[in-house]
This record gives structure tokens, C-alpha cells and sequence, in this order.
């Protein structure tokens, strides 16, 4: 539902239903929610059998990347020998995304039986939950359900008297976007500075303490439960049209709409509906100019394109940009586009971990361009130099953190260009006083 | 890192605080993988986190003193130097700042009497800082008072909340 506000007609509540409803956060309300059924039948199957129904269920990554789950799983090595990690990112910190904090905040429980069932998956005895730190009530919900899990067998040496050992562990961050790309979590994990490693090995292979690791997003997993209790054709069935995109995606959206919130829709769900139906349209007087769809790191959107996509993996790709973490950062006419590109570059250059010169210097350069361009100091050649710039951060770094600078740089400059000329020509009065 | 007069440093790792940081051990297969945990003991313990804290952190999970230097600094959340008594992030990052955080933060800086960002009130009150997304940004501004974390804070709003942080 549009937590925090009532459910909107519109909606397919799955993973949402109870959010608000601080009863479902204790184990005996999960379960009378009908919580655990699922892990309780996936007791009952074979590993191969439950990554068989996650791949036909079509169920897809719902941190940014949208890799395929059940492949992901299948990846994992067997009879290898060693110990296997699951390890759940649940450290949310892309801008416009505030999914997964309310998936922890009001169903803890469907994060936890999510985690049991992968891990029985792909063989690994320890799930560790990596929540950013600044996530205190989330934490602290978890830390409470955990517990209670424990104590009713639904974690431990012998889940549900199955014989399996399933243990999960929270872990908290201390500060720091980049733990949230997969490998400098593992890191971050093992006690070290959050710096993204070099892929391969992949994590399947050598993830966290060198041994075969999945990493999964909160959503991904909390999905998981309901699609062996309802079936892959039950899920997949979900989608409006696009066989590729399935299931129910939760859309956070922010910025200038008059009903912020999180709304879950099927996948292919139209962005117009979601903007000016779901989540409110615009202030009064006010007309749509942007919105970044997938949080910040993708291209920004028009208001065609926007007001044309349909909200899955390929209905936004068609439209320009990429789904991402759906979170939607919705601009209208009021929004300075070069500030708030600038606001997004400033964001990346405090970000960067600075393993690699593109990056370190890139974003870093990118945000002193545009603060000068702001402060009505810019030069002609600026924009060709942040194109440039731009370029030299897209597909060249160990992780794509200064692709996601560049992205929103490149389609400011494309799509608003006007608005950069006005600061250039100085038509348009200094946003900023000093450089 | 500014240089310190710092009293004679008092173990951390002593009582209770052990038994917290011993319990983490079965969890993991490394000594090393508490380092993060330990330093949030540590913070919690202490307030912040001091070249003498980080060297007895170092001794108790057998890495090096410049190490775990190297770990703290990475990350925004563990204080290097003292802060004031209630430690305030804000969040400044797009989707907040079209919904007007630069208000905010003025209001949360004259309230507190801190004048900008980074420093401490006289009175050692408060400490205000800007912080990039906090992942509330449907509860546009997000702001944090230690380990509170506050919603949909407005300009009217501040000295109301700061009046519960004596």
C-alpha cells in the first residue's frame, strides 16, 4: 500500500499489505498473517526444486541490477565442501529509494523466512542482514524479530525439527553509500574499508571470507516466500504483458508529489497512473518537468518520456533511463534542474571511496564544474569538458558508482539544456555566491 | 585528526563491554569481521572514537593500530573527535532539498546555536552536520539526534524536537 497513506485501489499488495500494522511485526501475528508457510514448504523440497520455481516465477533483483534470482541462486557451487553465505543487502542508501526500511520496519518476519529459504537454497548455514547504520528503528525491529525467530524455531540448529541450521546474523553499517554495492558490503563485512573488489571472482564463486556467497535485496528476498506458497505461474501471472518483468514491485516516490510514499504495483504498471493517480500529481499550479526513476544513479527522464513508460525493467529502458531500485525522484516546473544535477554530482564525489582515478577525480571535477557554473562563473567549454568528464567515468571504473554521477550529468545536459545556457549566459541569477 | 590531550585512556573493553564483543565472536569466522562492531561499542561507550581507543581495538582483535585507523575513516558515522552532547544529521541530498531541507538546516542551526555546519553549540550541546540520503526521502526531512531518527521535520518543527534534547 502507499505506506504511509491508505491503499489505493490501483495497487497489488504483497509484500506491503501490512505495513502500518504493527501487529504483524511479532512472530505469533506473522504467523497468524500466514506467515512461514513458505519456509515451512520449502523444508519440505529439494534446493534444486526451489531455484527451479524461483526462475520460472521470473522474479528479478530488486536492489537496481535486475539479475535474474533463481539463476543467481543456481550459480551457487554444490558439494564443494565448503561453508556458503547468504548475505541480505539491506543497506539502502540510493537517493529517492526508502523501500526496504519499511519492509524491515513493519514485516521483519517476511525478510527473516525469505532468508531461510534462500539459504536452504544455495546451502549456506549463516545469512548475515548488512542494514545501514543510520537505519536505527529498522535495526531494532529486526533485532527483536531475530530473536523471536530464534525462539520459535524458525532459526537455529534444527528449523521447525528439519534438521537444518539456519542462523542469521544483523550486521550494522557505520556510514557509507558505497557498502551497498555487493562486493564492498563483503568487505565492509569482513572488517575492512567499504572499497569494491574487482569482478571476477564473482561472489558465487569467492565472496565474503573468500567462500561462495548470494547476495540478495530486502524486496528480492521478502518475495520469495509468497511465490512457493502461491506458485511461479501465480507470480508471473502478475505482470501486465511483459513475460521478462513479473511480480509486484514496490515504487518509492518522492520529491514534488502530493502524496509521497511507497506503492506497489504489478510490473508495467503506467509511470503517468503512478504519479498523478497513486501518489497525488503535482502541488496545485504546478506541472510535471522531471523525474529519475531509479533513484539517482540512472538518466533523468522528461516529461514525455515519463508520462509514456511503463514502470518494468524494459518499459523504462524504452523510455531513456533504467528502473534501478524504483525509487522515483519526481521534479516539477519549480525544480532547478543544474542545481539539483550539481546537488547529485556533490552526492557522488562524497560517495566515491576513490579507489579509482575516474571516479576519485571524476566526480570531484563534475561537482566543482557545476558549483562554478551555478555560481555564474561558467565558460563556454564547460559543458564539453563535463561531457567529456563523463565519459572518461562511464564503464571504466571497478564499480559503476561514477557511471551513476555521469548518467544524470549527461541527460541534464541532453535533455535540459536550456537550463544550463541560462547559468552560462547568466540570463538566469546565481544559485550559488562563492565557488 | 587534530591533536589531542587526552586523559590517561581507561580500557574499553572491560566488563560488559567484553562480554558484548565476545558474544559477536561465534558469528564470525574472522576476529577481524567485529572491527565494525566493535567500534560501534566502542562509540556507544565513549561517545567517540580516540587514537587510544582505536589501539586497544586493534590489540583485542589482532590487526594494527594504523589499520583500524584506515577503517575508521572510511566511514561517516564513527567520530574521530569529540561531539557535542546530542550529534544532528541532516539530510540534504535531492529529493529532500526540493522539499526544502536548506530550511530546515538553517532553522536547526540558529535553534541550536551551532551557526554552521560541522560545529559544536558553545554550551556543547549540540553538534549539527549535514548527512547525504538517509533512505526516508516519502518523510522528506529525515533528520537523526544520536540514534533518533525523525521524520518529515520542518522549519517549524525544529524547536519543538530540540526542546526534548536538554
Amino acid at each position: 500500500m502507499g505506506f504511509p497513506h491508505p491503499p489505493h485501489p490501483k495497487e497489488t499488495v504483497l509484500l506491503s499489505k501490512h505495513f502500518g500494522d504493527a501487529g504483524a511485526r511479532t512472530y505469533a501475528g506473522w504467523v497468524e498473517r500466514g506467515g512461514y508457510e513458505g519456509l515451512k514448504k520449502a523444508l519440505g523440497m529439494t534446493p534444486d526444486a526451489i531455484i527451479e520455481e524461483v526462475k520460472a516465477s521470473g522474479l528479478r533483483g530488486r536492489g537496481g541490477a535486475g539479475f535474474p534470482t533463481g539463476l543467481k541462486w543456481s550459480f551457487m557451487p554444490k558439494g564443494d565442501g565448503k561453508p556458503h553465505y547468504l548475505c541480505c543487502n539491506a543497506d539502502e542508501s540510493e537517493p529517492g529509494t526508502f523501500k526496504d526500511r519499511e519492509i524491515m520496519r513493519w514485516t521483519p518476519h517476511a525478510l527473516i523466512e525469505g532468508c531461510a529459504v534462500a539459504c536452504h537454497a544455495i546451502g549456506a548455514e549463516r545469512c548475515y542482514i548488512y542494514i545501514r547504520g543510520e537505519f536505527t528503528e529498522p535495526l531494532r525491529v529486526m533485532e527483536q524479530a531475530v530473536a523471536e525467530a530464534y525462539a520459535n524455531g524458525a532459526l537455529g540448529s534444527n528449523i521447525f525439527g528439519s534438521g537444518k541450521r539456519i542462523e542469521v546474523t544483523l550486521f550494522r553499517g557505520a556510514g557509507a553509500y558505497i557498502c551497498g554495492e555487493e562486493t564492498a558490503l563483503m568487505n565492509s563485512l569482513e572488517g575492512k574499508r567499504g572499497n569494491p573488489r574487482i569482478k571476477p571472482p564473482f561472489p558465487a564463486a569467492a565472496g565474503v571470507f573468500a567462500m561462495p556467497t548470494t547476495i540478495n535485496n530486502v524486496e528480492t528476498l521478502a518475495a520469495v516466500p509468497p511465490i512457493l506458497v502461491r506458485g511461479a505461474a501465480w507470480y508471473k501471472g502478475l505482470c501486465l504483458g511483459n513475460p521478462k518483468s513479473t511480480g509486484t514491485k514496490l515504487f518509492s516516490v518522492c520529491g514534488h508529489v502530493m502524496r509521497p510514499g511507497n506503492y506497489e504495483v504489478t510490473m508495467g504498471f503506467p509511470m503517468k497512473d503512478l504519479i498523478y493517480d497513486l501518489a497525488g500529481g503535482m502541488r496545485p499550479g504546478r506541472t510535471l518537468k522531471a523525474v529519475i526513476p531509479g533513484g539517482s544513479s540512472v538518466p533523468i527522464m522528461n516529461r514525455a518520456e515519463a508520462e509514456a513508460a511503463l514502470c518494468d525493467y524494459e518499459g523504462i529502458v524504452e523510455q531513456g533511463s533504467m528502473l534501478g531500485s524504483a525509487g522515483f525522484i519526481v521534479m516539477d516546473d519549480s525544480a532547478d534542474i543544474v542545481y539539483e544535477v550539481y546537488r547529485l554530482a556533490k552526492f557522488y564525489a562524497h560517495e566515491s571511496c576513490a579507489q579509482c582515478t575516474q571516479c576519485r577525480e571524476g566526480t570531484a571535477w563534475t561537482t566543482k564544474i557545476l558549483e562554478r557554473l551555478l555560481a555564474g562563473q561558467g565558460k563556454a567549454e564547460d559543458f564539453d569538458l563535463l561531457l567529456e568528464l563523463s565519459e572518461q567515468m562511464t564503464g571504466k571504473t571497478i564499480c559503476v558508482l561514477s557511471d551513476s554521477c555521469a548518467a544524470p550529468i549527461v541527460s541534464g545536459l541532453k535533455k535540459f539544456r536550456s537550463e544550463f545556457d541560462a547559468y552560462l549566459t547568466r540570463a538566469k541569477a546565481p544559485a550559488l555566491t562563492t565557488v | 585528526m587534530s591533536v589531542l590531550h587526552e586523559e590517561a585512556h581507561q580500557p574499553i573493553f572491560v566488563g560488559k563491554a567484553k562480554e558484548r564483543l565476545e558474544a559477536l565472536y561465534p558469528s564470525f569466522p574472522t576476529r577481524q569481521a567485529c572491527l565494525l562492531p566493535a567500534l560501534w561499542i566502542v562509540q556507544q561507550e565513549r561517545g567517540w572514537i580516540s587514537p587510544a581507543a582505536m589501539a586497544e581495538t586493534a590489540a583485542v582483535l589482532g590487526v594494527t593500530p594504523a589499520y583500524v585507523r584506515g577503517v575508521v575513516t572510511f566511514y561517516t558515522m564513527y567520530h574521530t573527535h569529540p561531539v557535542g552532547r546530542h550529534f544532528i544529521q541532516v539530510c540534504t541530498t535531492s529529493p529532500c532539498h526540493l522539499c526544502g531541507s536548506d530550511d530546515v538546516v538553517k532553522a536547526l542551526l540558529k535553534e541550536t546555536g551551532c551557526g554552521e555546519l560541522g560545529a559544536t553549540s558553545p554550551d556543547g550541546r549540540f553538534t549539527v552536520t549535514e548527512v547525504e540520503c538517509l533512505g526516508a526521502c516519502g518523510f522528506a526531512t529525515p533528520i537523526m539526534i544520536g540514534d533518533d531518527f525523525i521524520e518529515s521535520v520542518t522549519p517549524e518543527r525544529v524547536s519543538g524536537i530540540l526542546a526534548g534534547y536538554p
